[in-house]
């Protein structure tokens, strides 16, 4: 089998409609799509850019973005050279989607699988709901980040805000810099060899390669919340 | 929702270009504030022993000339005029004179104007392109806690050369204002920001700082807000500790901007090299002339 280059389709958001380049997207839809790369240019902060997604397309942005970047985002990659507001990659199902900016609040919320990096930081409520994405953040993260996490990873090579993994299900979080405060119950867990192993393949699907495994502290569910407990019936 | 935008010159040069820069920046916040705008602007100070004021008349045919004050400027309803005397002295004394007149801003370089109907026919109307400037700071409404009306439109006065927008909505504005009323402020309306911006008088009046009074909102207002507030100098940002209402934050060597979305920024030439970044919740920042 041979492989042909293919040239980057190039879509200038100051000259077409967002309404046009996402039904663009949508239209390649397939195993094999064509064009498989796509450039955005001039985004300036524009919301829901490169939305809904389902194909495995490689979608370049150059510049800033609005809120929801990549929501809903299923087996494409998406890569954001600049900022991203809130919301970016929110319920993605799978793919990639690469912020090398910060991102604002809500990164990754309620996602479903698939990877979102972030190189900068990411604001407050990161990865809130998360349902099986895994997140790793290179910088640190805001308050009440993975609230409700159900299920998926969580890496902060910085510092975590206050009420980390406040409410949690079940998700791994793993921090290594400083976490402000723990949520209701969500505890310090110990960093096993499978955990580490765990991270070590995450950070390397993130391209973050100067981050050793073994130096974060791993956070997750006392499991006293959400289980019904006769004791607590009162509370209920 | 509701939008915020404020732009600061640190460059002189910039300063005749202000009223374009923020015009375009407002109206990037039109869907994000449908209902109402409004912007303070500062600059041409008034002389020694003078103090200028913002003066809104329902009535569309009032003859500003009437007042017998020098009248310096008048756009769709408002007039900027010049009265002899302290900030309060000459807002009291047109109160007393003109009750049916609204005084928007008092003090010596702010300049408010407001109005309902989309910020686009806002921008336009209020010719918001010809003004030069310091700095300036806008807000683009959707209504939540109170009436479309002018007075309920940001910015609000909050004394002497201040004023303050906000984002969000705050629950517990009845009981703080019942409060403020004994302590002697007035209200025109029963919207929330007002209340705000009263308090933040109240607490200026009281001897404290302005960073003072604003981490005094972190202990004493319940509900959501970013606040952006317009000085004399410059402006200052807070916003509440949960801090679900957006704010971005751009400098360059040229100017400093603030807005609810960075697509606002994005209209400010040299903001794709600018340092951006989000304010953190429960910090005031603030830029003054002597800071930068």
């Amino acid at each position: 089998m041979t492989r042909v280059a293919t040239a980057t389709e190039v879509v200038d958001l100051a000259a077409c409609s967002l309404r046009e380049l996402n039904q663009r997207l949508h239209d390649v839809a397939g195993d094999h799509p064509e064009p498989r790369h796509w450039r955005v240019v001039n985004p300036n902060g524009t919301h829901a850019v490169a939305c809904g997604l389902d194909a495995p397309v490689e979608v370049e942005i150059a510049g800033h973005v609005g809120y929801y970047c990549a929501g809903m985002n299923q087996r494409a990659t998406v890569r954001v050279h600049g900022n991203a507001g809130t919301g970016v990659a929110e319920n993605m199902m799978s793919g990639v989607v690469v912020v090398d900016g910060n991102a604002s609040q809500s990164a990754g919320a309620t996602g479903r699988g698939g990877l979102l990096v972030v190189h900068g930081d990411a604001g407050a409520r990161c990865g809130i709901s998360m349902k099986g994405v895994d997140i790793v953040v290179r910088g640190s993260i805001g308050h009440l980040s993975a609230f409700m996490a159900q299920r998926g990873t969580l890496v902060v090579c910085g510092d975590a805000g206050e009420a980390l993994g406040d409410s949690i299900y079940e998700t791994h979080i793993y921090v290594r810099g400083e976490v402000a405060g723990l949520g209701a119950d969500c505890v310090e867990k110990q960093l096993r060899d499978h955990h580490v192993a765990e991270l070590r393949a995450l950070l390397d699907s993130a391209g973050v390669r100067d981050v050793e495994p073994s130096s974060f502290r791993r956070y997750g569910s006392a499991r006293q919340l959400y289980n019904f407990r006769i004791d607590n019936a009162g509370a209920y | 929702m509701c939008g915020i935008v404020g732009l600061y010159c640190k460059s002189p040069e910039l300063e005749p270009l202000l009223g374009e820069r923020l015009s375009a920046m407002l109206v990037q916040m039109d869907d994000r504030g449908p209902d109402s705008a409004g912007v303070a602007v500062y600059r041409d100070p008034a002389p020694d022993g003078f103090t200028k004021l913002t003066l809104y008349s329902a009535a569309p045919s009032f003859d500003w000339l009437s007042l017998g004050v020098e009248v310096t400027s008048t756009r769709a309803r408002h007039a900027v005029v010049l009265v002899e005397g302290d900030p309060d002295e000459a807002e009291a004394r047109i109160r007393q004179r003109h009750p049916d007149l609204r005084v928007m801003s008092a003090g010596h370089a702010i300049e408010i104007y407001k109005e309902v109907g989309r910020p686009s026919a806002f921008a336009e109307t209020f010719d918001l392109a010809d003004f030069r400037g310091t700095h300036g700071l806008g807000h683009t409404r959707m209504a939540t806690e109170s009436r479309v009306t002018t007075e309920g439109s940001h910015p609000f006065s909050a004394g002497d050369d201040l004023c303050l927008v906000h984002n969000g909505s705050l629950s517990n504005h009845n009981r703080l204002r019942t409060h403020l009323r004994r302590k002697g402020m007035e209200f025109q309306t029963d919207n929330d920001t007002e209340v705000a911006a009263a308090y933040l008088t109240w607490r200026l009046r009281e001897g404290a700082s302005l960073e003072q009074a604003l981490e005094g909102c972190l202990d004493d207002l319940d509900g959501f807000y970013t606040f952006l507030v317009g000085t004399a100098d410059g402006f200052a940002v807070l916003r509440d500790p949960i801090a679900c209402k957006p704010a971005v934050l751009a400098e360059t060597d040229d100017w400093v901007a603030m807005a609810s979305e960075y697509r606002a920024i994005a209209v400010l030439p040299g903001a794709a090299d600018a340092q951006i970044w989000e304010p953190e919740p429960s910090v005031v920042y603030a830029w003054e002339k002597a800071l930068v």
